[in-house]
């Protein structure tokens, strides 16, 4: 169990440490790339509580696809770093008064969080033993059935939002020559090309 | 202490022993396929290709990684030093560790995890970020345009790889690799679902940026693409790394389609070759494509390779999942 728990304390350290970096580090584009480490060290604790799962999941959706366009992004922009930072003492006070009230607000949010006493049997399903169901299959178990409602809505949610970005930044452009391969296939000889008898000296 | 001995220190040295028996293959392969990419290519346009350096030019790889030794490592004045210095050993990096969950014949397996191929796909679609952090660290304008071509196309391509992926799994019931070769004992999964084969198999060409869709590198445009300002040995790893993703992506589509370890047929003269040369058969019959489209087909035009991604592939999967899923609950032949 020792090598477990070095391990452990090796995966969480990194991902707390990459995380402090993601809000110190200078360039944006570091900071991007300390996300990613702690979005993959993340990872590695779900594998050590046996959650492989999900583990996969959260590398291939957030590292393998949102920190990919995130990082993209973040390239893409032209910031004056130092321009940046000059405001940085003045903000201070108010920056960290505000961080203060949400630290006491969570605090006492959590500290009487009492739960009822009969909602954590009625909440928590059996979960089956590890050598009979696979983690992705107990997964699939609970979220088709008794949470399937939840999940399509989750689902609407999301092509909501994909529906409202498309619109957003869908815009038609004048002027712009585009390649439609069904115009192009429709084209008939007859169509375009004109045979033309020229008589010496006149011209098309 | 004989705890420790049988607890940590014997599977550790297991362990090491497997991943040297994987990957000392791996390496002679990749530097091989460079090779073989060069005879190949020159035998379809009726040249020689490399002959001189041993018999065949069979030393020629050897020849090559030494004159890349030889030379100058230099870092570019603007670069970001350590990003510069990392992305080539991330791309090198996660082009080996995919290999843990590949089975190579019955049984044979570094680590037999249950989200085998999800871990397969997370590590590729891990691979564009070697190439982006490569082209934004050089600090210069063709490794970037390369490696921003590189970050789209991976990205779209990913999406069809995934909807195929599921197709398979929806026929297997198991995300784990050696139950997806177990399944096709009966058909490769290459003959019910041809039209998702091809589609995998184009989409891994875009997804290993190979031709034709080596728009990332576009030597006639970019230079070289993202490695432009690389040099000696940061060069060579991200030259090994694009061809063990070859021989990763051809790996993969052997396990999803062409039935793994498994022979053609189950009898007599043809099972009693062992499971690792038929899988390596298959990943050489495989890799041999990814060459052969690359000595026939030109480079596609970039908003062609958007077209294809997102118009073509991503329906046409999309559509087969769901026929497959109709199908496989209609006729009642879902996996238990």
């Amino acid at each position: 169990m020792v090598i477990q728990a070095l391990i452990f304390y090796l995966f969480a350290s990194i991902t707390v440490a990459s995380g402090v970096m993601v809000i110190a580090s200078r360039n944006p584009v570091h900071s991007v790339l300390y996300l990613i480490l702690a979005f993959f060290n993340a990872a590695g604790l779900f594998v050590l509580i046996g959650a492989e799962f999900l583990a996969m999941i959260l590398v291939v959706v957030y590292v393998g696809a949102v920190a990919v366009l995130f990082l993209f992004v973040v390239m893409m922009l032209d910031i004056n770093f130092v321009q940046l930072r000059e405001g940085f003492l003045q903000y201070l006070p108010i920056g960290g008064l505000i961080g203060l009230i949400l630290l006491v607000e969570l605090g006492l949010v959590f500290g009487t969080w009492v739960l009822a006493a009969d909602v954590a049997q009625i909440a928590a399903l059996p979960i089956p033993a590890v050598d009979q169901v696979t983690n992705t299959e107990a997964i699939g178990r609970v979220m088709y059935t008794k949470y399937v409602y939840l999940f399509q809505a989750s689902g609407l949610v999301l092509l909501v939002a994909m529906i409202g970005a498309i619109v957003l930044t869908l815009r038609q452009r004048e002027g712009v020559r585009k390649q439609s391969i069904a115009v192009q296939n429709a084209r008939r000889r007859e169509d375009v090309v004109a045979t033309v008898k020229v008589p010496t000296g006149g011209g098309v | 202490m004989a705890d420790f001995w049988d607890g940590y220190a014997l599977p550790t040295i297991i362990i090491l022993a497997q991943i040297l028996a994987i990957m000392v293959p791996l390496l002679v392969a990749v530097a091989y396929l460079t090779l073989a990419e060069r005879k190949v290519i020159a035998g379809m346009q009726m040249r020689t290709g490399p002959a001189k350096v041993g018999p065949f030019g069979l030393l020629q790889p050897l020849a090559d990684g030494l004159k890349l030794f030889g030379k100058e490592t230099i870092l570019p004045a603007g670069a970001n030093r350590l990003v510069f210095i990392m992305a080539p050993m991330l791309t090198f990096v996660l082009a080996m560790v995919a290999w843990a969950v590949i089975p190579v014949g019955d049984g044979m397996v570094i680590a037999d995890i249950n989200v085998g191929i999800l871990y397969l796909f997370a590590i590729s679609s891990l691979g564009v970020y070697g190439i982006i952090m490569a082209g934004w660290a050089s600090n210069s304008k063709y490794p970037f345009l390369g490696a921003l071509r590189s970050a789209a196309q991976m990205v779209s391509y990913e999406v069809s790889i995934g909807f195929v992926i599921i197709t398979v799994l929806l026929c297997v019931g198991s995300l784990n690799l050696s139950d997806i070769v177990n399944a096709q004992k009966t058909v490769w999964f290459a003959i019910p679902l041809l039209p998702m084969f091809v589609v995998f198999f184009i989409s891994a060409l875009a997804e290993t940026n190979r031709a034709p869709f080596d728009l990332p590198e576009g030597e006639s445009e970019l230079v070289a693409g993202y490695f432009v300002e690389y040099s000696s040995m940061s060069f060579a790893l991200f030259f090994l790394g694009e061809y063990a993703n070859m021989i990763l992506m051809s790996a993969m589509t052997t396990i999803l389609f062409l039935g793994g370890w498994l022979p053609p047929f189950d009898i007599a003269p043809l099972n009693w070759i062992p499971g690792p040369i038929w899988f390596a058969l298959k990943i050489a019959l495989v890799l041999f494509l990814f060459l052969w489209v690359r000595a026939t087909f030109p480079r596609y035009r970039y908003d062609q390779l958007m077209r294809l991604g997102w118009k073509v592939f991503l329906p046409l999967s999309l559509v087969w999942v769901i026929l497959t899923a109709g199908v496989l609950v209609a006729f009642d032949w879902l996996p238990a």
